[in-house]
């Protein structure tokens, strides 16, 4: 069997300006033709947040979330189309697929900022991916130590030494990742402030690419730091 | 739009209902009972389904089916290590087990498709309509192979099925509509032969699953096993007797165990009572509540587990649970009831029926597909995780459990040779890393055009539909043509074996109606041939000698009709009779009104 290859495809932003598939009258990214009322497919362009009707930010109220997602979903269920005709039962079908994975997108605020570094890609493709040095040999040195106590005896002096030490690893890395969770709360502040003043100088352009930047490298450490925690966690409880 | 009807369509029992202005209701049998026991027996002089084969279960156990749902889906080697338990013989083919009967083989969906359609029977008997349509529930951990055999069932029943639909969120259903509740609950499905576990938030109206777990083999059936064996050993020991070879009996100490099961919810010790065979007497046991739960304390607790998954899935701890509801028959044990609530800390409701809250909520959610309730919405999510596998036997996963349905991905194929013209895609599902440790679900061939190595790009998409089922499409990307795509299912059959079997059962149904109407007809020709025959002796002396000529003459007429088989004519002849036989049935009547009056002159004289 060949190995897949991810599905790429650009995601545009802008919303589809297009036909109704039924009466060919002019839609403009509403759900329902104005004329004949037939559901319309949500476009292969639109995106997430675009599909829930909202800004694109990475600050959102949960709450606001939810109410756009159960107001779609009453709009687009298969469940609500069995008596229309078979189109319409496949438009709904795919909206309502493509709804849920909006949601459960956005729904998290990490999967959110990755989403939104796939889709503001471009500006930011050269950024590494691989951890800074130092983290990567904090991690390292933690490997190790792990297979070390894993390996020995662990109510041993040395066993008692290593656990102590891991904890201690432990403790500090859960801060790291508490700061880092705290940067990217900022950072999204920072991006949606930026957004919302709508400047499009070489200022705001420098600007909005430090802020992409910064995300990424926050959001590939703090996977590397999440699994060594993950590890450690299962190793020392 | 034509009715919907809701059914469960349980291990033990099968239920169905139907909404009723508003309110979803059970639809009782002419007896007055609403479960019908899944149970199908052939029998010398036909098929007899429900109440009427189990009696079958001990005068014919080699030709009783019960708990098929328990092989829905699945093949043989599945269920290995419970053959030993059925009396009914076994075997597999393409991938799906057959079930030889008389001589003949059955599919599970073809077993289940008979109590499917003594359901639909009994639904049109009570609300004088065809029926069509139906949702039909399954367990929530149902894979897709199960699914798509509890579908295929419905098909061969004649059976449109518009929906299959969780149990525990059909459960759900039924609750919210009559709690009237916000927040998030916690359903616990512990039935005849399956556990669920299903967190949902009810908010507004909308239904919304947050996580699911479960065991598709883990219910009452087991805990029943449990006593028998523990009633085997002891028969052994004490007679140098193996009751396990002789069918008949197995069956009855089964059921003797099922029947103290459910005694010792009520009663703290009960008396166990086996015939055994070649009239060696009976074995008489006490078996104490406390006795039962030491025995079945580890089945009782497997169910624990997937809970506290389904919690952490959920991303929620016990404390997040408002109300834990109970359902299937197997909550009605004390010690399910004490374990749920250590667990969730917190009383469980049980004000519903447990045995009849799933087919009701079948009911409302076929009034939501009718369109009749318009302010409540399922949101339900797949209970596995849906992948293909990749290089090295590693599944890869593209839909992870606990997503909302519909759900749907999108994987771009190319070829890794030169003029390479298809690539093989083998889905799976199941929660761990390697191949071959999770359900096989299908394999198909995609076509590529002969081009250099990775020039084609053939985007597939999975998508699973809101009945948990799931449709594979793809499109080749450079001409942006559609490809249809034959799947082949690892354990399930194919769609040619299901259309014979549709046109097999209507073949059937038309026998079975027309007998049926045979049959009716005779009786009715017989309750007119005996009314006639008392009203001849009563009243003969009333008519004139021409008018009981020809009803006797009419008399013949339909009593030598009725020893055929042609309903027609014995409608026709029975018509003929009640119009003969007017003068008589008028005289009569004209008699015992006269009577009537003298009887009162005569009261009133004295």
């Amino acid at each position: 069997m060949n190995q897949p290859t991810p599905s790429g495809g650009s995601r545009n932003v802008q919303m589809a300006r297009s036909m109704c598939w039924h009466c060919q009258s002019e839609v403009a990214g509403e759900y329902f033709c104005e004329r004949c009322v037939k559901v319309q497919p949500v476009s292969k362009e639109t995106d997430y947040f675009t599909c829930l009707g909202l800004p694109r930010r990475l600050t959102i109220d949960p709450a606001v979330l939810e109410a756009k997602y159960y107001e779609r979903s009453r709009a687009f269920h298969p469940d609500f189309y069995l008596n229309k005709t078979e189109a319409e039962q496949a438009i709904s079908l795919d909206n309502a697929a493509t709804l849920n994975t909006a949601y459960r997108t956005l729904r998290d605020p990490v999967q959110r900022a990755e989403y939104l570094l796939d889709l503001e890609a471009g500006s930011v493709k050269t950024i590494r991916t691989s951890p800074p040095a130092d983290l990567f040999e904090e991690i390292l040195e933690l490997q190790d130590t792990l297979d070390a106590y894993r390996a020995g005896d662990h109510s041993s002096e040395t066993g008692r030494r290593l656990r102590a030490r891991l904890e201690a690893e432990r403790g500090a890395l859960e801060r790291r990742q508490a700061e880092m969770e705290d940067e990217l709360q900022k950072l999204f502040v920072e991006w949606d402030a930026l957004q919302d003043r709508g400047e499009a100088d070489g200022h705001a352009r420098m600007e909005r690419d430090r802020l992409l930047r910064r995300m990424r490298e926050i959001l590939s450490n703090r996977t590397y730091v999440k699994n060594i925690v993950n590890d450690l966690v299962e190793t020392i409880g | 739009m034509a009715r919907i009807v809701g059914i469960d369509l349980g291990t033990t029992n099968s239920l169905v209902a139907y909404m009723d202005k508003g309110v979803p209701r059970v639809i009782p049998g002419a007896d007055g009972r609403t479960m019908v026991p899944s149970v199908v027996a052939m029998t010398d002089h036909g098929l007899l389904v429900g109440d009427e084969a189990k009696d079958h279960l001990l005068r014919s156990p080699d030709r009783t089916v019960y708990s098929i749902k328990r092989f829905m889906g699945k093949s043989l080697a599945d269920v290995q290590g419970e053959l030993a338990y059925f009396p009914y013989t076994l075997t597999e083919q393409g991938g799906v087990i057959r079930i030889k009967l008389n001589g003949k083989t059955y599919s599970p969906p073809q077993i289940s498709a008979m109590i499917l359609k003594e359901l639909k029977r009994r639904a049109e008997a009570y609300l004088e309509e065809d029926i069509t349509k139906a949702v039909i529930t399954v367990p929530a951990y149902f894979n897709d192979s199960q699914r798509q055999a509890t579908k295929d069932a419905g098909l061969i029943a004649g059976l449109e099925v518009l929906r299959i639909i969780n149990e525990p969120t059909a459960a759900s259903l039924a609750y919210g509509l009559q709690e009237k509740t916000q927040g998030t609950i916690a359903v616990y499905d512990f039935g005849g032969g399956t556990f669920d576990i299903s967190i949902l938030k009810l908010k507004q109206g909308i239904f919304e699953v947050l996580a699911t777990n479960g065991d598709t083999h883990l219910g009452g059936d087991d805990i029943d096993r449990r006593i028998a064996d523990l009633l085997l050993d002891e028969i052994r020991s004490a007679y140098d007797l193996d009751l396990g070879l002789y069918p008949d009996h197995m069956q009855a100490l089964r059921l003797e165990a099922e029947r103290a099961k459910i005694r010792l919810s009520d009663e703290l010790k009960t008396l166990l009572t086996v015939e055994l065979p070649d009239g060696r007497g009976r074995f008489t046991r006490e078996l104490t509540r406390d006795q039962l739960e030491s025995l079945v304390a580890d089945i009782i607790e497997r169910t624990l587990a997937p809970c506290r998954s389904a919690l952490k899935d959920a991303g929620l701890t016990t404390e997040h649970i408002d109300e834990v509801v109970l359902v299937g028959g197997s909550t009605r044990m004390p010690l399910v009831r004490r374990r749920v609530q250590e667990l969730f800390g917190k009383q469980p409701h049980c004000h519903l029926n447990p045995d009849e809250v799933v087919a009701l909520g079948a009911a409302v959610q076929a009034d939501i597909l009718s369109g009749g309730t318009t302010d409540m919405l399922l949101l339900d999510v797949t209970p596995l995780s849906l992948g293909i596998e990749t290089m090295g036997g590693v599944m890869s996963c593209l839909i992870p459990r606990n997503t909302t349905i519909p759900a749907n991905a999108k994987e771009m194929f190319t070829t890794y040779a030169d003029g390479q013209t298809g690539v093989d895609i083998h889905i799976l599902q199941g929660e761990r890393e390697l191949a071959k440790d999770n359900r096989s679900l299908a394999r198909f061939r995609l076509k590529v055009p002969p081009l250099p190595a990775g020039v084609p790009r053939i985007e597939v998409t999975f998508l699973i539909d809101a009945n948990g089922i799931l449709h594979v499409t793809a499109k080749d990307m450079r001409t942006g043509r559609q490809q249809s795509i034959e799947v082949k299912p690892s354990y399930g059959l194919s769609e040619t074996e299901v259309e014979r079997m549709i046109e097999e059962s209507f073949k059937f149904a038309k026998e079975d109606v027309a007998s049926r109407k045979l049959i009716e007809a005779r009786l009715d020709a017989g309750s007119l041939l005996t009314a006639t025959e008392k009203s001849l002796s009563e009243g003969g002396h009333l008519v004139p000698d021409d008018v009981r000529t020809a009803v006797r003459a009419a008399v013949s007429a339909l009593a030598s009709a009725k020893e055929g088989d042609d309903v027609r004519a014995i409608r026709t002849r029975m018509a003929e009779l009640e119009q003969t036989a007017k003068p008589l049935s008028v005289a009569l009547m004209d008699d015992s009104l006269k009577r009537g009056l003298e009887g009162k002159k005569l009261s009133d004289v004295t």
